[in-house]
C-alpha cells in the first residue's frame, strides 16, 4: 500500500511541464489532484518513472467566459466547478451533476483535467462533456489541438492523449436560449461512481422540442444517442414519445456487467433514468438555464 | 512518501489515522490551506508551503474544540479509529455549510466510514455543533 519510487518534478508553467514530459519519456505521468492516480500508485498498479506535479501551475486554474463558450482550466477543482456561479448560470446541469461527484475531501482536491484524462467510464465529468459538446484542448511541445468528446474518449480508461500531451482546458459552447435540462444518477451510495447516469438537454419553442441531447454512462465510455434525440426533435413530446426515446437509448450500447449490476439491470436503469431526465427537462416548472 | 506517513512516522504525530490508504475510508482526512483532504492521496513533498491542520491542532483535552465537545456529549465515538477523520471533515463541512440540514450532514460525512456504525450519534454531534456555532455567531 505504498507507492513505488519515482522522480518528482514540479513545473510552474505549462511550457515547463511540456518540456519535462518530453524529457521524461513515455513512463512519466502527470499528477493533478491525484484522487485516482495516487490510489493506483499505492496499489502499485502503475510504476511511472516520473510524476510531473502540475498543482502549482496557476495558468491552468481558471473559469472564464469567452465569446463562444465557457472555458474551464484543467486544474479547476471539483469543489470550484460545483460552486462556480458562472457554471451555475450557463450550465446548471453541470452544477447538478457535480453534487454526485465523490465526497467533500475528494472534491476539494480532484480536478476536471484529471477526471477527463483518467476517463473512468462511470465518472460524471466525461458524461457531462459528452452532453455539452465540450471542446477538449490538449497541448504538447509540437503545438495544441482540440478534440470532441467522441474523439477524446476511446474506451474504459482510454483517451486520445498521446505521449507528451497534457489536457489544458475545455470549452463548453453556450447552450441556445430556452434550453432546459435533466440529470439522473443511480449509484450504490452517495458519492460512489455511477452504475448508470443520464444527462439531457432540450431546447424548446413553446412546448415544441426543437432539439435535444441525450448522453448516458453505463457502458465502456460515455455516449450520445442520436437516434433517441431524433425521436424527440421537432415535436411536442408526450409521455409516449419520452418512453420511445428512453427505449432507444437503452438499446444503444452493450452496457457493463459487474458485481454491482447485471447488463439487464443497467439496461433497465438506462431506460428509467433517461425517461426521468427527459421528463424533468420538458417539465414547465424547470427553470430555463 | 505519502503525507499520511510523513505525519505519523516522521513527525510522530499519530492523531491522523490511516485506514484504507487509497482514499476510500476518510480516516486520514486533514485540513490543508482551509480545505479537507485525504492525506494518503497526497505526497509529503506536495505539502511544501501549505498550512496543515491535523486533529492535534483542533483542541486539547483541557480545551476541546466545540465539535470535539459535541462528539463527547453525543457519544459520537466508540472505538475512535474514524474520529480524527470525522472531526476534520466535520470542521471543513460546517465551515462550508453552516446551515446544513440533516440530509446535507449525512452527505457531507458520506466519505468517512465508521466500522462501529455509530453514524446516528456522529450526525447528532455535527448537528448540535452547527446549532451551537450559529448561536455563538449571533
Amino acid at each position: 500500500m505504498k507507492p513505488p519510487a519515482f522522480q518528482y518534478l514540479r513545473p510552474n508553467t505549462v511550457s515547463e511541464a511540456l518540456d519535462m514530459l518530453a524529457a521524461a519519456g513515455e513512463d512519466a505521468k502527470i499528477l493533478a489532484g491525484g484522487q485516482s492516480l495516487v490510489p493506483m500508485l499505492n496499489f502499485r498498479l502503475l510504476k511511472p518513472s516520473a510524476l510531473i506535479d502540475i498543482n502549482r501551475i496557476g495558468e491552468l486554474d481558471f473559469i472564464s467566459e469567452s465569446e463562444t463558450g465557457l472555458r474551464i482550466g484543467a486544474l479547476t477543482r471539483h469543489r470550484v466547478t460545483q460552486t462556480s456561479p458562472l457554471i451555475a448560470k450557463h450550465f446548471p446541469v453541470l452544477t447538478a451533476a457535480m453534487d454526485h461527484v465523490a465526497h467533500l475531501a475528494i472534491r476539494n482536491r480532484g480536478t476536471i483535467g484529471g477526471s477527463l484524462s483518467h476517463a473512468d467510464p462511470a465518472a460524471e465529468l466525461p458524461l457531462l462533456m459528452t452532453l455539452l459538446d465540450a471542446k477538449i484542448r490538449l497541448a504538447s511541445r509540437n503545438g495544441s489541438r482540440e478534440l470532441s468528446p467522441a474523439e477524446f474518449f476511446q474506451g474504459s480508461l482510454m483517451t486520445a492523449l498521446e505521449e507528451g500531451e497534457i489536457l489544458t482546458e475545455v470549452e463548453l459552447p453556450y447552450l441556445p436560449a430556452n434550453t432546459r435540462w435533466g440529470f439522473e444518477e443511480f449509484a450504490q451510495r452517495s458519492g460512489d461512481f455511477a452504475i448508470v447516469a443520464a444527462a439531457v438537454t432540450a431546447t424548446l419553442s413553446g412546448e415544441k422540442c426543437d432539439a435535444c441531447r441525450i448522453a448516458v454512462i453505463g457502458g465502456e465510455m460515455p455516449i450520445r444517442v442520436p437516434e433517441a434525440e431524433d425521436a424527440l426533435a421537432g415535436i411536442v413530446p408526450t409521455a409516449e414519445h419520452i418512453k420511445t426515446a428512453a427505449t432507444i437509448a437503452s438499446e444503444a450500447a452493450e452496457w457493463n456487467e459487474d458485481l454491482h449490476a447485471s447488463r439487464d439491470f443497467r439496461k433497465q436503469l438506462v431506460q428509467t433514468l433517461v425517461a426521468r431526465a427527459l421528463t424533468a427537462a420538458l417539465s414547465p416548472s424547470r427553470p430555463v438555464h | 512518501m505519502l503525507l499520511s506517513d510523513f505525519l505519523r512516522e516522521t513527525l510522530r504525530m499519530t492523531g491522523t489515522h490511516v485506514g484504507c490508504e487509497h482514499g476510500v475510508c476518510g480516516a486520514c482526512t486533514i485540513i490543508a490551506d482551509g480545505h479537507s483532504i485525504r492525506s494518503c492521496l497526497m505526497f509529503a513533498v506536495q505539502a511544501d508551503g501549505l498550512s496543515l491542520q491535523t486533529v492535534e491542532g483542533l483542541g486539547k483535552v483541557s480545551d476541546l474544540h466545540p465539535l470535539q465537545e459535541s462528539f463527547r456529549e453525543h457519544h459520537a465515538l466508540q472505538c475512535g479509529f474514524c474520529t480524527p477523520g470525522m472531526l476534520m471533515t466535520g470542521v471543513d463541512f460546517l465551515d462550508k455549510h453552516p446551515n446544513a440540514t440533516d440530509e446535507e450532514i449525512r452527505e457531507g460525512l458520506s466519505g468517512n466510514i465508521c466500522r462501529c456504525t455509530g453514524y446516528e450519534h456522529i450526525v447528532a454531534a455535527v448537528r448540535s455543533a452547527a446549532a451551537r456555532k450559529r448561536e455563538t455567531i449571533r
